[in-house]
């Protein structure tokens, strides 16, 4: 269990400390909102689902793409802007998708994927399949109205759902409790009629052991949806590849606290060195052939500017 | 013999046998399954299919058009009945945003075959918020089809085609178009996306009617019969993909085009039309006007809500002085053209 929370850790924060060294050649020509700091909340759940499950995610999306299964190399290739990217280029770093391995998609307007996700339960519930849906997305999404809708619904109509509030405590600049009278958005859930649940530190243990009790639950009964807000922390700006702690809104000290409970070393401590140097070096193996497709891949073709406006029927 | 049914049965119809044949199609909104049945258009479908392909929704048009694009997602086919059309402003992040885009940003991966029906009101004092036709907001923003049938063969030929079509349909009914008959073969058909139809042939100017305005502008076809006008008249019936050769083909022969729109002007399908037919025929004479709504709110009170709308009598008047320059006739209003159908109250 912890190889595997291990490669798939490393490999996220691996992949972003790569982009961000490449970021500012301009190759990458997205607006990258890296999850580097945050990625136990995306691995502690999607090692606790199935492979065909699907989860919805937001522009900070690459620790859910990763995390869930989706291509590295399509990754890569998307946010270089080439044809072989998951998006064929049309997407960019903030709308990644690969149905394949059921990351069905990330949005750049922040909450409007809670309510797609839960769209999707429904219609798993409706189609009897044993299907779980994870929806991901901030504590600034749960400003959004769209949050207390879709838990509502998803409530309403006991859907099979788990949702994932990564509450790294910033909407851009703007601390939560700027933002919300109070810190207190399990309680929220549980109005709406979800259950609720917060997993303090970053715990990559305790999510994983609660998604996956809330999944066993969900798909043997009709148990309904599940929110669990996971405590989290950005280590670097909300958009690009640097730090900010320069910009006075949050201090470095504050930061330290979560940097020194890094869930990767965590992790890392408990497989043996030589395994864990073996993981290394095949995540790094693997991330230097995906930049190097990436940078072989071709831009799209003009005539893809006015392809796949809509689908032919 | 030719069956004659309403609008609102015809709508009705094409659902029924659209879920018939098709478990994935699914009917959501609010008030789809109360004993009024948005009108009757989705009456006793709830007691056929059952409340889990038949539902009402919260009053939450943001996240419901989300959860409609997530079942879509699935592989559903849901329609998403909006009694007007004023609240899809409440969803339009979702339909702009998500829907419109999710095909292109994912590179074709994803589509979103759903349909999003809305019904515009009108008189009877619907006043300022339940009497908008804003289908020209979805006509501006690319991966959104808009169609807007005026007569019961196309409201169930339209439907149909909408529900198979694999892209988000925006389908606009009109409150008094409910009240049309025509007929309506009982068999499944479609009504092909992108073609407008001649509805009336005629030699000295075409007049387009955009919904509800198809019958005012019908009825303007009479008046001016009266002056020995022999006017033109064209239903778009889809705004997106929108069949601008048709109305070419026509104002190249009548060389006068009067678009008349139940929506205001500004920025409107309107403005839309008479551009590109005036760029198809570069160089070449031709008149073209255009009426629709006043620009101002919507007012309940019907002498202000008289004058409003464009009517019968106001296009025909409009369209005599395009033909002959002169600003001498208006028509007196006729019985046999009057709107009785509805009385009221809502």
């Amino acid at each position: 269990m912890y190889s595997e929370f291990y490669r798939s850790l490393y490999r996220i924060r691996r992949v972003e400390e790569e982009m961000a060294r490449i970021y500012p050649s301009d190759k990458i020509r997205s607006p990258m909102h890296l999850s580097i700091g945050q990625e136990a909340v995306a691995v502690g759940v999607c090692e606790a689902l199935h492979r065909d499950d699907v989860v919805f995610g937001t522009y900070r999306g690459h620790a859910t793409y990763l995390a869930k299964g989706g291509d590295l190399k399509k990754m890569i290739a998307e946010l270089y802007g080439k044809i072989d990217g998951c998006s064929k280029g049309k997407g960019g770093s903030m709308h990644l998708v690969d149905v394949e391995h059921g990351v069905m998609g990330t949005s750049a307007i922040v909450g409007t994927t809670i309510a797609n996700s839960v769209g999707y339960a429904y219609a798993m519930k409706y189609q009897q399949k044993k299907i779980i849906t994870a929806s991901f997305f901030g504590d600034g999404a749960v400003d959004e109205g769209v949050f207390y809708e879709s838990l509502n619904f998803a409530a309403l109509k006991n859907l099979p759902i788990i949702f994932i509030c990564e509450n790294n405590s910033y909407a851009i600049h703007s601390h939560q409790l700027t933002r919300q009278h109070t810190d207190n958005i399990v309680q929220r859930a549980i109005s709406c009629g979800v259950r609720a649940e917060k997993i303090e530190d970053n715990n990559i243990i305790q999510i994983y052991e609660s998604v996956k009790d809330a999944a066993e639950k969900i798909r043997q009964e009709s148990y309904g949806p599940v929110l669990f807000e996971c405590m989290t922390y950005r280590w670097r700006e909300h958009v690009g590849p640097n730090e900010d702690y320069g910009l006075g809104y949050r201090s470095r000290e504050e930061a330290q606290k979560w940097i020194d409970m890094d869930q990767l070393t965590i992790v890392a401590d408990k497989i043996p060195e030589k395994e864990r140097l073996l993981i290394e070096k095949e995540v790094n193996k693997e991330i230097q052939q995906a930049v190097e497709f990436a940078e072989e891949s071709l831009f799209p073709d003009k005539k893809e500017l006015l392809t796949d406006i809509f689908k032919e029927n | 013999m030719k069956r004659v049914i309403s609008y609102i049965e015809a709508v009705r119809e094409a659902t029924d046998q659209e879920m018939e044949i098709d478990p994935n199609v699914i009917v959501m909104g609010q008030g789809v399954d109360d004993p009024k049945a948005i009108l009757g258009t989705t009456l006793g479908l709830v007691q056929k299919y059952g409340p889990e392909r038949v539902f009402d929704t919260p009053l939450a048009e943001d996240a419901m058009e989300g959860v409609a694009i997530g079942m879509a997602l699935a592989g559903l086919r849901p329609i998403h009945t909006h009694i007007r059309m004023d609240f899809l402003m409440l969803a339009m992040n979702q339909i702009v945003n998500v829907a419109a885009k999710t095909h292109y940003m994912y590179g074709g991966q994803e589509t979103v075959p759903m349909v999003i029906r809305s019904i515009i009101g009108k008189s009877w004092g619907q006043g300022a918020q339940h009497s908008q036709a804003l289908y020209s907001y979805f006509m501006h923003v690319p991966g959104l089809k808009v169609v807007t049938p005026t007569t019961p063969f196309d409201a169930k030929g339209c439907l149909i085609t909408a529900i198979r079509d694999n892209n988000p349909v925006i389908y606009i009914e009109h409150r008094l178009l409910h009240f049309q008959k025509g007929v309506v073969p009982l068999d499944s058909y479609t009504v092909e996306s992108g073609k407008a139809r001649v509805a009336i042939i005629g030699s000295d100017i075409t007049i387009v009617g955009i919904s509800y305005m198809q019958v005012e502008a019908s009825r303007a076809q009479v008046y001016l019969q009266e002056k020995g006008i022999s006017a033109e008249i064209i239903d778009p019936i889809w705004l997106n993909p929108l069949d601008i050769q048709t109305i070419v083909d026509s104002v190249n022969k009548t060389g006068r085009l009067l678009v008349v729109d139940n929506d205001w002007m500004n920025c409107g399908a309107s403005a839309e039309i008479i551009t590109q037919v005036v760029e198809h025929l570069q160089g070449q004479i031709i008149q073209v006007h255009r009426m629709g709504f006043a620009p101002t709110t919507c007012p309940p009170t019907p002498t202000l809500e008289d004058e409003f709308y464009p009517n019968g009598q106001s296009i025909a008047a409009t369209a005599y002085t395009m033909v002959t320059r002169k600003q001498d006739w208006f028509p007196d209003e006729r019985i046999d053209l009057k709107s009785i159908e509805f009385k009221g109250p809502f």
